[in-house]
């Protein structure tokens, strides 16, 4: 099966493996150039047959750059791909394909309107019947554990599913090589078991992936080599099995990540600061999610996290807590205030303070400068910032600047337009423009999704401090590690039933991923 | 008198449903082309002029549809290529056909015109009201209804009908599975061209077979509503198109027997129509964003 592995210790000069007899793909010299930033530069990568290949960075190390290369979807500048030893020009992802290189996408690329089976057929050269294609999907998915119903619309199915789609759709073109862009992102832990066992058996299967993960625990556990990048050059080459994850993280950054403490075990709890009393909500679109029955004290001084999988109502949570959606008084209270019939202003005026899931958009407006962007939270809070009507553009800029130095959100140039920032910076500039202020309750939705180590080190810190300083933070998140590393009591989202929140140290991530998996309705209508 | 009407619905109704099966396809495709009415009335001049010239009423109808052709590969270039915004490069090439189609016909202005042949299907014919209304019309009264089969066969009964929705569907998928989206964008734009030549055709050459400045006279913009009103579904444009046809009709006859309403409000009833289906669609939302294509509008510029 696989070559052996050479685990290089040194941390400077890492000389790439050499490919061998089981060399599936080797990647020679590879380099991609957008504009003046070198997103891959002499990327040197050798592929086994039948391992399971970490590629680890941070974000914007290259990572993306280079698979999409492998898939086609991009052309490199300089280098060259053999393919079991001979060249190969991989010019569209149709080539790819021919080759036997299939990919899961970070970001689905499928598509809502159609059925699954039409979505699977538009990645295959020859689908053939549709009818006889539908029989081939239902029985490779049952045959991997992944059941599929090929006449369901993709719009109506949750994401755990339609993940799967993109799995089948690639085992369908039977890939020597399987590119996953963060598979596991997206998972109740239960699920993400599945798929290691479906990716265990593919590789004994002599089938080879190319695994890219922000979750270093599983990378250390299911992967049999790891390749790290860093500002698009190779700088490592490690058996991943070897390392720690911490070890994993501080080669990705180059430098030791701080290590986020919770500070003291007990916090001095206090005042119950944000109530939700029975929150119930009807969902406003077929494809969202109803609120049933929420109710969670939130008190001074501690972080309470809410986990769950993705579109189990956190996003319409979030929204009747911020106040962008409002329902009757009583349903949210704020230091004791009925408000769940006020707007989001009203709100923060009450030294409430929320940043919402989605940063470039929702968070931030894109084409805005960040010290415009500071306004639109801001301008109702005491800050000065607006005053008879007017903005004070020189207030709001020294503001940014100092936003900008507390939370080092890097930027080439002043006060840049929210869309130039890279996720991590515009992240922490986001979650630094509501901690600015010290707020009595933080509400944060996924305060680090797609942040590199560094930046997400960084924020977690941050929200414990608030916390640890009198305020109550509220934060939803789907990463189980995160909300171990800084949660004081932890509930759980189930189709929009919440948990009760319990104290972390009494909690398993077993037991969280039960209540992910529908524990906490049963839970949530007994209470 | 009702078979008179009959046959004038018909009339009123194939430039419609040609104008708007081919929208239908650009816009399934993630286009939103708002120039049916300039590409329209371009088919029209050139179609009335070639014929004129040529004395031949086929090769008519192919300069009408060469004309919407030339004038839609305008439109695909400026915003598939150049990502212009697609609105108001619609709007602007409306404006440019009709300011453009007046300068070309102002030598055809009065002239008489060359009108298609019926078709005379032996036996089928004959039948009594039957015959004379079904199957006594020109040739493109069928070529519209062989149309509508032909697309709606194969935008969802074939591969390529597939890659279409995929590409109106969600643009960065598509590309990402390799397909090329301004290409296919590109082909169903210049097929929109064509049909709306087609419909421009027949007006001048069939409908009433004369060159009279601006004689679209809103049938593009009607055309754009059908596509709507049929929640981008084939074979509903030909209810809406046949609704709105006899709409039209009715506002003539009503004027004629001097009915108590006012032709404006008739006028109005497609729109008014068009606005009530929205409302009556967005009821059932599963449905409209299963049928409407989510790229609609959106510029797509390939990262390579």
């Amino acid at each position: 099966m696989a070559a052996t592995i050479h685990s290089e210790e040194s941390d400077t000069a890492a000389p790439a493996r050499k490919a061998g007899r089981h060399t599936l793909l080797d990647a020679q010299g590879l380099t991609k150039r957008f504009g003046d930033i070198l997103a891959n530069d002499q990327v040197d990568l050798v592929i086994n047959k039948g391992e399971i290949h970490a590629l680890l960075g941070e974000n914007g190390a290259g990572k993306s750059t280079l698979v999409k290369m492998f898939y086609g979807s991009l052309e490199p500048d300089g280098g060259k791909v053999l393919w079991e030893g001979s060249r190969v020009s991989i010019d569209n992802p149709a080539a790819a394909r021919d080759l036997g290189i299939g990919m899961v996408f970070q970001h689905f690329s499928l598509f809502e309107a159609l059925t699954v089976v039409e979505n699977i057929a538009l990645a295959l050269p020859n689908p053939g019947k549709m009818s006889d294609l539908s029989r081939r999907i239902e029985s490779v998915s049952r045959d991997y554990g992944l059941p599929l119903d090929p006449s369901d619309i993709v719009a109506d199915l949750p994401v755990g599913i339609r993940q799967r789609i993109e799995i089948v759709r690639c085992l369908l073109q039977e890939p020597q090589l399987i590119i996953m862009d963060e598979p596991t992102s997206v998972l109740t832990p239960q699920e993400a078991d599945q798929l290691f066992l479906t990716l265990q058996r593919l590789a004994s299967e002599g089938c080879a992936v190319l695994y890219i993960s922000h979750r270093l625990e599983e990378v250390k556990r299911i992967c049999h080599h790891a390749t790290i990048l860093r500002h698009g050059q190779v700088v490592r080459e490690c058996d991943p099995t070897k390392e720690t994850p911490a070890s994993l993280a501080s080669m990705m950054v180059g430098a030791d990540v701080a290590s986020v403490s919770a500070g003291a075990t007990n916090p001095n709890i206090g005042e119950v600061r944000l109530g939700l009393k029975n929150l119930s909500a009807k969902a406003a679109t077929p494809f969202a999610t109803s609120l049933n029955n929420i109710s969670l004290d939130l008190r001074a001084g501690e972080v309470v996290a809410i986990a769950g999988v993705a579109g189990n109502g956190q996003g319409e949570l979030f929204d009747a807590v911020s106040g962008e959606t409002t329902l009757s008084a009583q349903m949210v209270q704020l230091d004791g205030i009925p408000c769940g019939n006020r707007g989001v202003t009203w709100r923060r005026r009450q030294n409430a303070a929320f940043v919402p899931e989605e940063r470039l958009g929702h968070g931030a407006v894109p084409g805005m400068k960040l010290s415009q962007n500071l306004v639109l939270t801001r301008h109702g809070t005491g800050d000065g910032l607006a005053r008879g009507g007017f903005v004070s553009v020189a207030r709001a800029g020294d503001m940014e600047k100092r936003i900008k130095q507390n939370f080092d959100v890097r930027m080439s140039h002043d006060d840049p337009e929210a869309r130039s920032l890279s996720g991590g910076n515009l992240q922490k500039f986001v979650v630094g423009r509501e901690l600015d202020r010290k707020p009595g309750v933080l509400v944060v939705n996924q305060p680090t999704w797609g942040v590199d180590a560094g930046a997400a080190a960084l924020i977690r810190q941050a929200l414990i401090d608030l916390a640890r300083s009198g305020s109550a933070v509220l934060v939803i998140s789907q990463d189980l590690d995160e909300i171990f590393e800084i949660a004081d009591r932890i509930a759980v989202i189930s189709r929009g039933h919440l948990s009760a929140a319990e104290p972390a140290r009494d909690m398993t991530r077993e037991r969280v991923g039960l209540l992910m998996a529908g524990g906490a309705e049963v839970q949530g209508e007994v209470a | 008198m009702f078979e008179a009407v009959l046959l004038t619905v018909i009339t009123a109704a194939t430039p419609l449903l040609i104008a708007a099966i081919g929208e239908l396809v650009v816009e399934r495709s993630g286009v939103l082309n708002l120039g049916v009415e300039g590409m329209m009335i371009m088919g029209a001049v050139v179609g009335f002029a070639a014929a004129n010239m040529t004395g031949s009423g086929t090769l008519g109808i192919l300069a009408a549809i060469l004309a919407g052709i030339a004038m839609a590969a305008l439109f695909g270039f400026l915003v598939l290529i150049l990502v212009a915004n697609q609105v108001a490069t619609g709007l602007a090439l409306t404006i440019l056909g009709i300011g453009f189609s007046g300068l070309i016909g102002e030598a055809f202005i009065g002239v008489p015109g060359l009108k298609l042949p019926q078709l005379y299907i032996p036996g089928l014919s004959d039948i009594p009201f039957i015959g004379p209304v079904l199957f006594q019309q020109d040739a493109i009264v069928y070529i519209s209804f062989l149309l509508v089969a032909i697309v709606a066969y194969t935008l969802f009964r074939t591969r390529l009908g597939l890659v279409l929705r995929a590409v109106g569907d969600n643009h960065g998928s598509a590309h990402a599975l390799g397909y090329s989206v301004i290409r296919i964008r590109f082909l169903a734009v210049l097929f929109g061209g064509a049909c709306a030549g087609l419909a421009g055709a027949y007006l001048s050459l069939a409908y009433t077979p004369q060159w009279v400045e601006n004689m679209t006279a809103g049938r593009g913009w009607i055309a754009l509503a059908l596509v709507v009103f049929s929640s981008w579904l084939p074979l509903r444009v030909v209810v809406g198109a046949y609704l709105f046809g006899a709409v039209n009709v009715l506002n003539l006859h009503a004027q004629a027997v001097e009915f108590d309403i006012p032709s404006q409000f008739l006028s109005s009833l497609p729109y008014l129509a068009t606005i009530l289906v929205l409302v009556l669609i967005s009821a059932n939302r599963r449905l409209t964003l299963v049928n409407t294509p989510a790229c609609l509008g959106k510029p797509f510029v390939p990262d390579r």
